[in-house]
């Protein structure tokens, strides 16, 4: 089982062929659009999904009337003929909604260039809007708990019973087991939540802008799950973020300098749960984002030491550090000594990563905020820049069925 | 299950999905009788955790359930320091077994404190009536 993963040993020549992926280098994210991040929007979650996709339909410079293709998660909750309806899009010619929560951001993307691709729509944007912080917090085991008497999903039947009812314990489950397999300190692991702080004190629109921390801060905050602490959890938000997708003939008119896809991929590895693969050889590695990360590199024909700055995402500061081991930015048990101090995640570092704040300073947006932010890098204008920026790779949420892009200035 | 029963408040049952996934029924009626069964194919001998119809290896719909020693080793834990749920004051342990047969299951510790919880420790199942209408798997350090 997963015998690709255990030996690392990605079979290149049993995946479709390269010259016949329609998607690369032929589709490009042309606009991008948000509302404010806010701990309490005092909104409803139909008028941020309006605000963001009318700020991204603008971005590509581009008329409501052109979009004719929407994409979105299927956690998000606002109806989309309603949407339609509020936004003015007269007849809507594709649609479709990706599963798996936060692992299917990068997924939206994917289906969103298939479409255009293969001609079914010519601008489909892909959004997400949620009132996360004020309305429903996905980190409250009451709510999880009713939902259980409703939910289709299988395994948490069998974990529910022992209180296991929440993303933090599932997260803390994997991080515990890779602390015991890697022997990693408990008070080491802080660098990266410290990182993504800085990063956020140079983006206005973070949440935790204007709050910076040290590394005491970050250990003196509460323990939430033991493996885990306050700051090595996102932050809950309110707001809502918009992306258009359209073919690389079009991109070329566009008001924006293009980013273009070079590649885009889904997996879901044998024996994987929602969050909670523990029957896996490995509990202590994401084979999800693994397989997502070979098959980008087979595709774009780059590997990790050809990203200029990767956006991964990370719902807990361990997610985003098991990441970097297996996209290969390190070795596996290698993430934290790899985050020590800082320095190769930073602006100027050999890989800088989520230079926004990512989910746990900018704003949880369920990754797409991540995708935003890759954009703005390969046109130059983030605010943590970085410097000649020409790759990026972004990534969806981990330790479920996963998705991830590479895309290119 | 009672009529007063509430999952925002009192331990959420265990699922049964009998129109969805049917295959949990005989593990729950196996806990209920004292007993932890496991789900073996009985073509290829694969370990089915959870429970399911068919093999994913062999694609057999044969299967056999086998009673489990109940002995295992913790292969990881977490530890909730605030309550997750009114049913579960902090601090609260969740465990992941390793069983001597190789299947995972997560479940939680009796008769140890959190803060002794450790990675490799041997522990051995119990049964717990929880409720009027259920029976859990639990573990206990083994003697």
């Amino acid at each position: 089982m997963l015998d690709e993963y255990r030996t690392k040993s990605y079979q290149a020549h049993l995946r479709p062929a390269v010259d016949e992926n329609l998607i690369k280098d032929n589709v490009a994210i042309i606009g991008i659009g948000q509302t404010a991040f806010s701990r309490n929007s005092q909104r409803d979650e139909l008028d941020l999904a309006c605000e963001a996709i009318k700020n991204a339909v603008d971005d590509a410079g581009l008329s409501i009337s052109d979009i004719d293709g929407l994409e979105a998660l299927t956690l998000d909750r606002v109806s989309m003929p309603t949407l339609i309806g509020s936004l003015g899009i007269p007849n809507l010619r594709f649609t479709s909604e990706v599963s798996f929560g936060g692992g299917g951001a990068c997924a939206t993307v994917m289906h969103a260039a298939a479409a255009v691709a293969t001609g079914l729509a010519d601008y489909v944007v892909c959004y997400r809007s949620l009132n996360e912080a004020s309305g429903h917090r996905y980190g409250r085991g009451d709510g999880y708990a009713e939902y259980l008497s409703k939910a289709p999903t299988l395994h948490y039947g069998y974990y529910f019973p022992y209180g296991f009812l929440t993303p933090l314990a599932w997260a803390g489950m994997y991080a515990r087991r890779w602390m015991h397999e890697y022997g990693i300190k408990l008070d080491n692991t802080g660098w990266y939540s410290l990182v993504l702080r800085e990063y956020a004190q140079k983006n206005p629109n973070a949440i935790f802008y204007g709050k910076p921390m040290t590394y005491q801060d970050y250990l003196d905050a509460p323990m939430i799950v033991e493996p885990l602490r306050l700051f090595d959890c996102c932050v809950d938000t309110d707001g809502a973020v918009a992306l258009v997708v359209t073919t690389a003939d079009r991109a070329r008119d566009a008001k924006q300098s293009p980013a273009y896809i070079m590649a885009a991929a889904q997996s879901i590895p044998i024996e994987t749960e929602i969050q909670t693969s523990y029957n896996r050889p490995i509990v202590s590695g994401l084979p999800e984002t693994w397989y997502v990360g070979q098959e980008l590199y087979r595709i774009s024909g780059l590997g990790p030491g050809d990203i200029d700055v990767a956006e991964l995402y990370d719902p807990f500061s361990f997610g985003g550090i098991i990441q970097l081991e297996e996209l290969g930015f390190c070795g596996r048990g290698e993430g934290v000594d790899f985050c020590e101090g800082g320095d190769r995640i930073r602006v100027d570092g050999e890989l800088p990563l989520n230079t926004a704040g990512g989910l746990l300073s900018e704003a949880y947006i369920h990754g797409f905020n991540l995708i935003a932010e890759a954009v703005r890098q390969l046109r130059g204008t983030a605010t943590s820049q970085v410097a000649g920026a020409e790759t990026a790779l972004v990534t969806a949420g981990p330790g479920l069925p996963t998705s991830g892009l590479i895309l290119r200035k | 299950m009672t009529s007063s029963y509430d999952p925002t408040r009192d331990v959420p049952r265990p699922a049964r999905w009998e129109v969805l996934y049917r295959s949990s029924g005989p593990f729950w009626d196996g806990v209920a009788s004292g007993k932890l069964l496991l789900q073996r194919c009985a073509s290829c001998a694969r370990w089915l955790t959870p429970p399911r119809p068919m093999c994913p290896g062999c694609q057999s719909r044969e299967h056999e359930w086998v009673q489990s020693t109940g002995r295992g080793t913790v292969h990881s834990f977490a530890t909730y320091r605030h309550a997750p749920h009114p049913a579960f004051p902090a601090p609260h342990s969740v465990v992941l077994v390793e069983l001597e047969e190789g299947p995972r299951l997560v479940s939680s510790l009796v008769g140890i404190a959190p803060e002794n919880i450790a990675v490799g420790q041997a522990v051995e199942v119990v049964f717990t009536h929880a409720a009027d209408d259920f029976t859990l798997f639990q573990f206990k350090p083994a003697a």
